[in-house]
């Protein structure tokens, strides 16, 4: 068994290795341009909804960069991870490798990025006069529930791309949809108190929540939304496996 | 490092599935022309092997050799029979699979190391070896889309030859390189044989096999049509090529 982790442990490096280098052609510009692109995004919705449509929110680059930091780590870690079995298809097909190591691998990448956007998601509190606290302690609490999450709805995903070739481009379609639907440009004050319940039924928005809660009003979260965030992890991550589990040996016959 | 196959059976499903996107799926479903065919690639095999034992498998195109090396490597699961194996195996099914063409050649060797489940330590005291009998020691720090293919054979091939598994699988791997590497790596192969390795190979040479193996098993559209010593085994399958002629 220890064996087996550790020959595991081998590969999963080198595959991390290999997709870090893929993806940054060994350029340090490369590495920057996936921190600067999501700062660039938000600086372009920051001025059209503060400038353009007055928005009043209190620190409403924060509240919109606590939205974009969440929901980009997940479309980034979930597209990515994604096509994590077809591009390695030419592997599964010829060597024996435990497959949920290209997704895991894939992931990694995703939480690098995730880590050096959050750093940064930190100083722009610090400018914003939001002091941080003890309870920022409480965000590792979401990130791992996401970190889950997204692993999880990868799982279904990848296994969903071997079999149908245009998972790709209806899920483009459904992550738009889905970040209109995510509160991240705006605040879900002005709904009836059903309509805000219902917000809770999107995962993202209930860890995008928990992150403004914690950091923008300077509290620690219900014990409900820890249970939300927690369930919403262990049920896609579930799912997940379960297909990976039962599929093990038929993703083959469509590569 | 035992092999043992009973009534080993893989049943394979091809048809129009395989490009095609939800949209369709659910338009070919509605309409009743979604079609899988289902055959068996691999059918009631059997045979064992000993530790030390050279088995050549042959057949013509679509005998499922591929398919029943698959099984043995453990990348698909027989739908019907048993099958024990004992000890580590490498298989080189395809040469070119595992490598990354942007990586660089030394980042190659330790990834498909790594894929064939290697240990790090293992593959920090091999590398040099493989490097060495690859014969790409001024390429290390090429990126592997740049070599020529006959040298992406040889460094596959060094990588799966140079560690002593317990049992080797090799698919049409052996011709290999330019005849030089050619001569080096069948003499590598019977080294690592002598030491004790089983190994199953696939091959079209006839004669190739009947040099080097000691076992062969002949399928034919799936089926096992013979098992036994090499020399009876490609006579009767000589005859039976010459016959079809």
């Amino acid at each position: 068994m220890i064996e087996k982790l550790k020959k595991n442990k081998f590969l999963f490096e080198e595959l991390v290795k290999r997709d870090f280098k893929k993806k940054y052609k060994r350029t340090v510009l490369g590495m920057m341009w996936s921190v600067l692109s999501p700062l660039l995004s938000l600086l372009v919705m920051s001025v059209v909804f503060k400038q353009f449509f007055g928005n009043r929110t209190p620190h409403y680059t924060i509240y919109l960069f606590a939205g974009n930091l969440v929901f980009s780590f997940f479309k980034d870690s979930t597209s990515g991870g994604m096509s994590s079995l077809m591009a390695n298809s030419n592997i599964i097909t010829k060597i024996n490798v435990p497959k949920y190591m290209f997704l895991m691998s894939k992931n990694i990448s995703s939480l690098i990025n995730f880590g050096l956007t959050l750093i940064i998601f930190f100083l722009f509190t610090v400018f914003d006069h939001i002091p941080i606290t003890w309870r920022f302690i409480f965000l590792v609490y979401p990130i791992i529930c996401l970190i889950a999450f997204n692993i999880g709805v990868g799982f279904i995903l990848s296994a969903m791309f071997v079999v149908f070739k245009d998972t790709q481009y209806l899920y483009d379609i459904f992550t738009l949809l889905l970040s209109y639907m995510s509160a991240i440009f705006y605040t879900t004050d002005s709904y009836s108190p059903m309509v805000q319940k219902a917000f809770y039924a999107n995962p993202i928005y209930a860890y995008i929540t928990y992150f403004r809660q914690v950091v923008i009003y300077q509290d620690v979260p219900s014990l409900k939304l820890h249970i939300l965030c927690l369930g919403y992890a262990v049920v896609s991550l579930f799912i997940g496996a379960m297909i990976y589990k039962k599929n093990n040996y038929k993703f083959l016959y469509y590569m | 490092m035992k092999i043992e196959l009973n009534n080993v059976c893989v049943r394979y499903i091809t048809g129009d599935f395989t490009d095609i996107g939800l949209k369709d799926y659910i338009i070919r479903k509605i309409k009743g022309t979604y079609k899988v065919k289902e055959f068996m690639a691999v059918n009631n095999v059997s045979f064992s092997l000993e530790k030390g034992d050279l088995l050549g498998i042959v057949g013509s195109n679509g005998a499922g050799k591929s398919t029943l090396l698959k099984v043995i490597s453990g990348i698909m699961c027989p739908s019907a029979g048993t099958m024990a194996i004992e000890g580590s195996i490498a298989s080189l099914l395809e040469l070119g699979s595992g490598f990354d063409g942007d990586l660089t050649v030394t980042e190659n060797t330790f990834l498909r190391g790594a894929m064939l489940g290697y240990t790090r330590e293992f593959m920090n005291s091999m590398y040099s070896k493989i490097i060495d009998f690859a014969d790409l020691n001024d390429f290390q720090d090429r990126p592997f889309k740049h070599l020529s293919s006959g040298m992406k054979s040889r460094l596959a091939f060094s990588i799966a030859c140079l560690v002593n598994p317990d049992i080797l699988i090799l698919d049409e791997v052996l011709s290999v390189g330019d005849g030089a590497f050619r001569k080096k790596s069948e003499a590598k192969m019977l080294e690592v044989i002598r030491s004790g390795t089983t190994t199953i190979l696939v091959s079209h040479s006839l004669e190739q096999i009947r040099r080097m193996a000691n076992k062969v098993l002949w399928l034919d559209k799936g089926k096992q049509v013979d098992f036994g010593p090499t020399k009876e085994i490609c006579d009767k399958y000589q005859a039976f090529l010459n016959g079809k002629q």
